[in-house]
């Protein structure tokens, strides 16, 4: 009997939380969860502002995105994310309803609805040289009354039908070794100019008629000096270049097929100023800018191709193309940075002194310098020309500047973050308690009225709206203090563009900004990129009052051995509390586990040459470090050689100069893949502040098994060389699937296990005792996931009581590296419907909540797996105590439950990592999906054992208990009148 | 003179083979795939929103190359190299399997396509999703029953029970058989709780 009431108790818990442990309501999105849209860094924009219909401006982005915003307001109207390897070279509107898009280095020619962002048709452009790609609309130019797009593009120069995307005609470049550098299209004429470098020293125009594609003329000529980099077209038949040397610019006019060059000394224009020039490659009629150190030089061309420098300017940031705004009135903007403030300034071509605009707007210094600008002109009410500026910052960010004010701007660094910690919001201290709002009665009244119609599912689309937003302002999600559940906290974000962002994790604000001064290209400092972001100090016990900190590590260059930069900044405020420009370079950091009496925490930077770096460099620091000074091991991995190394410290380095905090290493062994069958493709270990609640794991009858929790276990997959590249390029035969256990500390490879026939892209995630990995099968032809557990068998005979009462356990026993560790493994394999992005764990404040994996799909979405059913004991018929376990029945793939997605119907784009961050509350964990969109949610992978549900309805449990007291009075009146009337009776 | 007719059949067999799968075309290096993907408006109420075709993006070898839907619902993928691939179509709100495509080099251009699920092949490169995806559960409508079967609901009806039938039943009692039942009831104590336990009663 009791065993029955265990099964029944055990399944009904079991089926509680089988299938839909993550679930919503559709009222229920957006309670817990955020999402943000974004673009990424705008390349090209064109604006669309017709009189009718809605303004907008459509953006191509270095996230290979393709949007249209609205002008107004900067809201998305639309939004295509292409391919990873798609970029957009051209973007342009045609027939004032198509959006023409030039992509994949020239080759893919796409045409989208303007309204919707539908595409219209798609066009493959052949050719065989990669060559520049041109995207040029010229404005009358027609055949057959179609409107002709001309795209020069691998070698060859097509004329594409704007209408369907057909092929008009095609004239292949690639046999004459030219390097095209311009289309050029005079007005009302059908001819066509390519012009072009052969070599670094010939000239090349080919004239081209514009009907059919026929070449009319080719001329060439020869300039001994060389040129150097590209030409920018200055009128129709002038070009302006530089020569070889940059100190001489060069006009070149090739009017009639006959070309001419013409040299001007930079030292003839003016006197004070030799040296290197760079052409702007903004195009101005008839005027360049050249950017001579830090002076731009705004040069007009005469028609005799005589240079005279109009206009210098000291401080100037970026120069749009020229827009002609009226009858041939043409301006263009020019930007730059006064006092902190940005100088918009509209010049016209022709009249220079004649400033169109000038307007000075403030754009927070957390912007940085003004990368780009774009601008478009309107007709105000009094029927005068006024324009607006669409800029793009040094963080990414996108502004609209019109009347000397910033209508609105998107944070677009946020579309490209590479790395995420958290940080802890401050303690809300006794007396600073946030002001609450007071409600009168009759809102209260409304509110409750409101909640019963979406109960009774009477409430119209506007109430639902106006109970959500109740819901949201009740549940104080957006508080800047620390909450009693850990529910609010500070994600602290660095992107690409070098900015530090700290997001709310309530509400998914942004609280602060901080463009990294040591992250900005400065003249020791060339191309800085930041790399990583760690907890430096989280101050608990008794370094309450200090603020949290953490460290930014970058370095200054593309290659691992450009020297590295460090950053500490304060999470509270969000300013920079001191900067470190380091000598050495950069390859891996390591947090150690050890934090000095002041609570931040050691880190070791490992630079190119194997030395180690401990920060921060106090002798405090030291002190710590030297007692753990021969427990310090690591590794490192060498995909280009397949080889992974294991080290260990040695001593101080030997230098000229003597540095304490530098450390010498040995290595103390290493693993070298045979380079002809394994190439080494995904590495992947435990997360270093997982929490493990127990060792032990008891499996069906009453039985406990040791989980082999090691932090010191790398997961290595290596495939064939064959099938290392994509799906498609290797058959089954060809292809080999080697996964590793290796122990990084001694070097000993704990298991290996091959699946043939299959080939990566191998994605791992590494938790506990158990590695779950996606890979695909070519036999099948599908994608799987496997499991490997890992258990300790040197532990198992600990089951007995009586060993464990009388100290006969070996539980105590120091673990040597000696010995071989006992370990059994289990596995198993799934088959997986997606193809997968990434793959993170759930993580809890203790560990005790059961595990799910959070599997970011090619779609964009977040699955969430239970991690049960990755469990290698699944069997086909399992045994009544294993069903009791829990231990679902075998099927030969995963499930795909559309109700587990955590993104429900959102989509995160590009999604490129999920970070999971445990919450105070044991249930519950904060799951942060970033890509060009950013998505946060919170999941309880268990459901909330530990605390009451959103929806639960506290006035349905105070009228039970209402109706109850009721009760008991009238059944107690009751019974006191019965009892009166029986003794009467 | 009997091989003549195998050879015959071979060859109408190959013919027809061709016939009946797309043909790609053939330019330069690689072949083009192209298909269609059809989402009919399944008759799901709430599913318009997200089941634009607008956005449904078509997904070669896991992303090595990604391209959108026309109009029509036509997709194609230019320059494909013969060998073995796998296209995915990524639409919010449908499960597609994945299919299996394979560009034959030795028949310049046949295709041959297959979802991976099911293993079904395909006679042309349209793909249908297997069906549709409901993210969100699906709110109870508000009834009596509900409220009546949830634990609240229960406990009152079982106090209403209590309430009004008990009486009854005692009423209806034998006076005599009550008695008796009190007298025994005296007898044994008050029933205590651990008692009632399963653990506990199996000591006592």
């Amino acid at each position: 009997m009791a065993m029955a009431i265990r099964v029944f108790l055990l399944s009904l818990l079991f089926l509680s939380f089988a299938d839909h442990s993550f679930s919503l309501y559709e009222d229920q999105a957006g309670l817990m969860d955020w999402h943000q849209q974004y673009i990424g860094k705008v390349k090209h924009a064109v604006f669309h502002t017709q009189k009718t219909g809605k303004k907008r401006v459509v953006v191509s982005t270095e996230e290979n995105v393709i949007a249209s915003l609205d002008l107004r307001h900067g809201q998305i109207f639309w939004r295509r994310v292409l391919g990873a390897n798609d970029a957009i070279d051209g973007v342009d509107i045609v027939l004032g309803k198509y959006v023409i898009t030039l992509s994949s280095e020239g080759s893919i020619l796409r045409a989208w609805s303007l309204p919707d962002g539908q595409m219209v048709w798609e066009s493959f452009l052949q050719g065989s040289k990669p060559s520049k790609s041109l995207l040029s609309v010229p404005i009358n130019l027609t055949v057959d009354k179609d409107n002709v797009i001309l795209v020069f593009g691998k070698g060859c120069l097509h004329a594409v039908s704007s209408i369907d995307g057909v092929v008009l005609w095609k004239k292949d470049f690639s046999a004459e070794s030219i390097e095209a550098q311009q289309i050029i299209q005079p007005l009302g004429n059908d001819k066509i100019y390519v012009v072009g470098f052969v070599g670094s020293s010939q000239f090349d125009v080919y004239q081209i008629n514009a009907k059919n594609g026929e070449l009319i003329k080719h001329t060439s000529a020869v300039f001994p000096d060389g040129f150097f980099g590209e030409v920018l077209s200055v009128s129709s038949d002038m070009l302006v270049s530089l020569d070889s040397t940059k100190s001489i610019l060069v006009t070149i006019n090739f009017q009639n097929g006959e070309i001419s060059f013409k040299k001007t000394h930079i030292s003839d224009l003016f006197e004070d100023h030799s040296g290197i020039a760079d052409i702007l490659p903004s195009k101005l009629s008839g005027v360049f800018a050249v950017k001579i150190n830090t002076l731009l030089v705004f040069i007009r061309v005469t028609a005799e191709g005589v240079l005279e420098v109009v206009d210098k300017i000291n401080n100037a940031a970026a120069v749009s193309d020229a827009l002609s705004f009226s009858e041939g009135q043409q301006a263009f903007a020019l930007i730059e940075h006064v006092d902190g403030k940005v100088l918009l300034t509209l010049k016209c071509s022709h009249d220079w002194n004649n400033d169109l605009l000038k307007e000075s707007v403030e754009v927070g210094h957390q912007r940085g310098l003004v990368h780009k600008v774009f601008i478009n002109n309107y007709i105000r009410t009094d029927r005068s020309y006024g324009f607006r500026a669409l800029i793009v910052m040094e963080d990414h960010s996108l502004l609209l500047l019109q009347q000397g004010a910033t209508v609105w701007s998107r944070e677009e660094g946020l579309a490209s973050i590479v790395d995420v910690t958290v940080s802890e919001l401050p303690v809300e201290r006794a007396g600073v308690s946030v002001a609450k709002v007071e409600q009168n009665l009759f809102e209260w009244l409304k509110g409750h009225i409101l909640k019963l119609k979406g109960t009774l599912m009477l409430a119209s689309s506007e109430d639902i709206a106006a109970i959500q937003g109740m819901r949201l302002k009740s549940s104080e999600i957006s508080k800047m203090t620390r909450d009693h559940n850990g529910f609010r906290k500070l994600l602290i974000v660095l992107t690409r563009a070098g900015k530090l962002y700290a997001l709310h994790t309530g509400d998914g604000r942004v609280v602060w900004s901080l463009l990294l001064p040591s992250l900005r290209k400065s003249g020791s400092c060339e191309h800085p990129t930041g790399l990583s972001v760690y907890q430096w100090q989280v101050p608990h016990h008794h370094a309450m009052d200090e603020n949290p900190s953490v460290l930014v590590v970058g370095r200054c260059g593309p290659n691992s051995d450009a020297s590295a930069v460090l950053s500490f900044v304060d999470t509270y405020t969000g300013e920079e509390l001191n900067s470190l420009g380091l000598v050495h370079s950069v390859a891996q950091i390591i947090p150690l586990p050890f934090t000095d009496s002041t609570e931040q925490r050691l880190h070791l930077l490992i630079d190119t040459d194997k030395h180690a770096h401990l920060y921060p460099r106090t002798s405090e620091a030291i002190d710590i470090f030297q007692r753990e000074f021969s427990n310090i091991y690591w590794y490192s991995v060498e995909a280009d050689n397949g080889i992974i190394r294991g080290h260990v410290l040695n001593r101080n380095c030997i230098g000229e100069v003597v540095d304490e905090f530098c450390f010498d290493s040995r290595e103390l062994w290493s693993i070298v893949f045979p380079s002809e069958s394994e190439k080494i493709i995904a590495t992947v270990t435990r997360k270093l502040n997982e929490v493990v609640h127990t060792q032990a794991k008891v499996v069906a009858d009453q039985d406990v098994t040791y989980k082999y929790i090691s932090k010191n276990l790398l997961f290595v997959a290596t495939a064939t060389p064959k099938a290392s590249g994509e799906i498609g390029t290797a058959t089954p035969e060809e292809a080999s699937l080697v996964v590793y256990l290796i122990d990084t500390v001694t070097g000993r490879i704990l298991h290996r296990m091959a699946h043939y026939g299959s080939q990566g892209p191998v994605h791992a995630v590494f938790s506990e005792n158990w590695v779950v990995y996606h890979y695909f099968n070519l036999r099948a032809h599908r994608y799987e996931m496997s499991i490997i557990e890992i258990y300790d068998q040197s532990r198992a005979d600990n089951k007995d009581v009586w060993k464990l009462v009388f100290g006969k356990h070996n539980l105590t026993s120091p673990i040597s590296l000696f010995s071989r560790p006992e370990v059994i493994l289990k596995s198993q394999s799934y088959y997986f419907t997606h193809s997968v992005k990434t793959i993170a764990v759930t993580s809890t404040a203790k560990g005790i909540t059961s595990k799910q994996l959070l599997i970011g799909t090619i779609g964009d979405q977040v699955l969430a797996l239970d991690k049960r059913y990755l469990d290698p004991r699944r069997s086909v018929n399992p045994t009544q105590a294993e069903k009791e376990e829990g231990i679902i029945p075998l099927t030969d793939s995963l499930p795909i439950i559309p109700q587990s997605y955590v993104t429900h119907a959102l989509k995160v784009e590009n999604l490129r990592g999920i970070v999971t961050v445990p919450a105070k509350l044991e249930s519950t964990t904060l799951a942060f999906a970033y890509g060009v969109d950013l998505f946060l949610t919170r999941m309880a992978p268990s459901r909330t054992y530990d605390s009451l549900t959103e929806d639960f309805s506290y006035a349905l449990l105070l009228i039970t208990i209402v109706v109850l007291i009721a009760a008991i009075f009238v059944t107690w009146v009751l019974s006191e009148r019965k009892e009166l009337q029986d003794k009467w009776r | 003179m009997r091989s003549k007719p195998v050879i015959l059949v071979l060859f109408v067999h190959l013919c027809l083979s061709l016939l009946s799968f797309s043909l790609a075309i053939s330019s330069g290096d690689g072949y083009t795939i192209t298909g269609r993907v059809k989402i009919q408006s399944m008759g799901v109420k709430g599913f318009g929103a997200h089941a634009k075709s607008s956005n449904v993006k078509v997904i070669l070898n896991g992303g090595q190359r990604v391209t959108f839907l026309r109009h029509d619902g036509s997709f194609s993928f230019y320059n494909v190299p013969a060998g073995t691939h796998l296209i995915e179509v990524d639409a919010l709100g449908y499960y597609f399997s994945p299919v299996r495509v394979d560009v034959s080099a030795r028949f310049p251009g046949k295709i041959q396509a297959a979802l991976t699920e099911n293993r079904r092949g395909l006679g042309e490169l349209t793909l249908e999703p297997m069906r549709v995806e409901q993210y969100y559960e699906i709110r109870e409508p508000f009834n009596v029953m509900s409220v009546v079967k949830s634990p609240m609901g229960l406990m009152m009806g079982f106090m209403l029970v209590v309430m009004f039938l008990m009486p009854k039943l005692m009423e209806n009692m034998d006076p005599e058989e009550m008695r008796r039942a009190q007298e025994e009831m005296r007898n044994q104590g008050v029933p205590s709780l651990s008692s009632l336990l399963p653990g506990a009663a199996r000591s006592s």
